[in-house]
């Protein structure tokens, strides 16, 4: 019998699910993701605890969290979408254009 | 013509089958040739209405086999054409940005928040009687008790990252799997805290053509392929313009002294539309937007539509409050809790 060339021989064969453990997507070690929303909030995915300063457990209400980066959100550490209301801005204004140096 | 409608649905005999539907459809379309404001007429969006339950939970000791069958295909069909025409001529459109994630998900911010329409949420918040936060319960049951999925045609209608985008809303709207935690459940859950009735299609007849518009139009946007662009666009503005507004209801409820049995489903919203507007304005419809760039005219059509019918159910809404009427089409007292 031959293994398939780009198994070693001396490793069990995988099988079909065991392909998944190496996607990041899958299972409760899935790493966490963090997406930082333009002149919102960050959006967390993945399996993650988040605690009190006293570290107690806020119990998670969804899957995918979107936490306040504005500092005015009544729900913190969620987003309540008031940043909207405060003009939240995460990037710069560009720069004023600026007059050309004398020569 | 609704009448017209009921009566071919509960027909069993192939004989006055066919009288039957010859009558359906001139009465359809005499009612669309005199309708003066298709938005707010009873009676075809009444029609249009049953038409469209038939694929959702379908209607009580009606057929199934209804939904399929080509003369209520054809009626369907024959009232969109002139519903969309009418959306489209009327809901005022923004300048449309480049495609591209960053430029639609701006602009659809900016139009969302330029939505200067009469404040609902406000009134519920600061004014609303007892009778009236009854009332909103009412006109919202339409849609809310079916929560989601009118939008959920539009899954296997999308490819890519707007699919994606799709289910990682629509899972959440669904309890992530749990049923005491669907969003519909949860309205259900309000409805009944405050003594409504809170079976599905219980106050169909109560409410005014304009609500049953605003239900009709994302199954219009949702069940036709074609119109996949519109039903994105509807999403991200519906969900851009609802935490606020939530938080707001949350508050009347609570001044008019209900517990958090009643107020859960609004103080639930205020954190999920938060998260699902960020999803929805880029993943969602950024996303579409730039995958199929034709279809980015179509993504703020069905904002701007979105934005307009519920603009006007608002409008007439307050009116009616602030003149101490009903904003019910038919007051039947006695089925309100007093
Ligand atoms: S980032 Fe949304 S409320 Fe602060």
């Amino acid at each position: 019998m031959t293994e398939p060339d780009n198994q070693p021989a001396n490793q069990p064969a995988k099988r079909f699910d065991d392909q998944w453990d190496d996607h990041p997507a899958a299972g409760a070690d899935e790493p966490v993701s963090i997406t930082a929303y333009p002149n919102g909030p960050l959006l967390v995915r993945g399996t993650f605890e988040i605690l009190t300063p006293t570290g107690e457990v806020i119990p998670p209400r969804r899957k995918t969290v979107a936490l306040c980066r504005c500092g005015v959100s009544t729900l913190k550490p969620f987003c309540d979408g008031s940043h909207k209301a405060i003009g939240f801005r995460t990037e710069p204004e560009p720069p004023a254009p600026q007059p050309p140096l004398p020569a | 013509m609704s009448a017209a409608l009921l009566e071919l649905l509960e027909t069993s005999s192939t004989a006055t089958e066919t009288d039957l539907a010859a009558t359906l459809r001139e009465r359809t379309a005499a009612a669309l040739g005199e309708t003066a404001d298709l938005l707010q007429d009873d009676d075809l969006q009444t029609a249009l209405f049953l038409a469209y339950e038939l694929r959702y939970s379908g209607l009580r000791g009606i057929d199934d086999a209804w939904e399929w069958h080509p003369e209520v295909l054809a009626l369907c069909a024959s009232i969109e054409l002139e519903f969309e025409k009418a959306l489209r001529e009327r809901a005022p459109m923004p300048e449309l940005p480049a495609p591209g994630v960053e430029s639609v998900a701006a602009a659809l911010f900016e139009l969302t928040g330029a939505d200067t329409g009469p404040s609902v949420s406000r009134y519920m918040a600061k004014k609303a009687t007892d009778e009236q936060a009854h009332e909103f319960l009412i006109l919202r049951s339409i849609y809310q008790l079916k929560e989601a999925d009118p939008h959920s045609w539009a899954i296997p209608r999308l490819r890519s990252r707007a699919k994606a985008a799709l289910v990682e809303i629509q899972a959440d709207e669904y309890g992530g799997g749990r049923f005491d935690r669907m969003h519909s459940e949860l309205f259900a859950r309000t409805m009944r805290g405050v003594g409504l009735d809170a079976t599905n299609g219980h106050y169909v007849d109560a409410v005014p053509a304009i609500t049953l518009a605003s239900s009709n139009m994302m199954t219009m946007f949702g069940a036709h392929r074609r119109l996949r662009g519109a039903i994105a666009g509807h999403l991200a503005a519906f969900e851009m313009t609802s935490s606020q507004p939530n938080r707001l209801y949350g508050n009347g409820f609570r001044r008019l002294g209900y517990n958090a049995d009643v107020t859960f489903y609004f103080d639930e919203h205020v954190e999920a539309d938060a998260v699902h507007e960020q999803i929805a304005a880029r993943d969602l419809a950024g996303s579409l937007a730039t995958d199929e760039p034709e279809l980015l005219q179509d993504v703020f059509f069905g904002a701007a539509a979105g934005l307009y019918v519920d603009g006007l159910a608002g409008a007439q809404q307050l009116d009616a409050w602030t003149a101490g009427t009903s904003a019910l089409r038919a007051v039947d007292t006695a089925s309100l809790p007093a």
